[in-house]
């Protein structure tokens, strides 16, 4: 089972869960992104989601393998969707599973933090009177000092 | 040789398309390809200072020297999550 996954189809949870299951994990945590229906100010009407889908395929990969490399007994799955989401719809799903409850929290918060900084994948916002493309972070595997403070929120 | 430029969110927009071939003189770097696309098109301009790139779907540098046939990407800051 694919473990990192770019599609336009409704994100589902028990998927995740499933790719992370195992006898030996003692605690998965989730978390879900949702569209929410306000944004700095402006009344949100719906968002659409665009990806650089084989380059964002491999930074979640990535993230993977970077969490896996700091706790090791973590499986995590991450998946985004694209295209047109409404109010509530879940735009990223993540699951951790772990023998422990710990690595499980550090490793989705981690991944989350890290999909904000390298993942190419662009959200353009639809509001009332306008739309304007939210611009984030640069992406940049190799920074160091991101993936530095990525680790620090995980493990706060 | 020819490249084939992608572009995306913002930058495609103010390009007017997602995808272009480019031609570009032997070991042209990324900033090469840039460069031309940015006199071209002066609105991208300003994302020197904020953009990535890629080539053939893997994180690049701007020095980063192109071949025939290479797809290179360039990537405005990302807002995914």
């Amino acid at each position: 089972m694919r473990t990192t996954v770019i599609t336009s189809e409704p994100l589902d949870i028990q998927i995740l869960l499933r790719s992370v299951a195992g006898a030996g994990m003692g605690a998965v945590t989730t978390f879900l992104g949702l569209v929410r229906d306000h944004n700095q100010g402006r009344r949100v009407l719906h968002l659409v989601y665009e990806a650089y889908e084989p380059l964002a395929e491999k930074a979640l990969q990535r993230i993977v393998a970077e969490a896996q490399e700091q706790w090791p007994s973590v499986l995590l799955a991450v998946h985004h969707r694209t295209g047109k989401l409404g109010i509530g719809e879940a735009s990223v799903a993540i699951a951790a599973g772990s023998a422990h409850r710990a690595d499980a929290f550090a490793a989705c918060r981690y991944a989350i933090e890290r999909v904000k900084q390298i993942v190419p994948i662009w959200k353009h916002e639809y509001f009332e009177g306008g739309d304007v493309w939210i611009e984030g972070a640069t992406a940049d595997p190799d920074d160091l000092a991101a993936r530095e403070t990525a680790t620090r929120i995980a493990c706060a | 040789m020819r490249v084939t430029v992608r572009l995306f969110a913002r930058l495609r927009e103010l390009v007017g398309a997602g995808e272009l071939q480019r031609d570009a003189p032997d070991g042209a770097t990324v900033a090469a390809v840039w460069d031309t696309l940015a006199r071209d098109y002066p609105a991208v301009a300003p994302y020197a200072a904020s953009m990535s790139c890629a080539v053939n779907a893997e994180y690049a540098r701007m020095t980063t020297p192109l071949g025939d046939g290479d797809e290179v990407a360039f990537l405005p800051p990302v807002s995914g999550g």
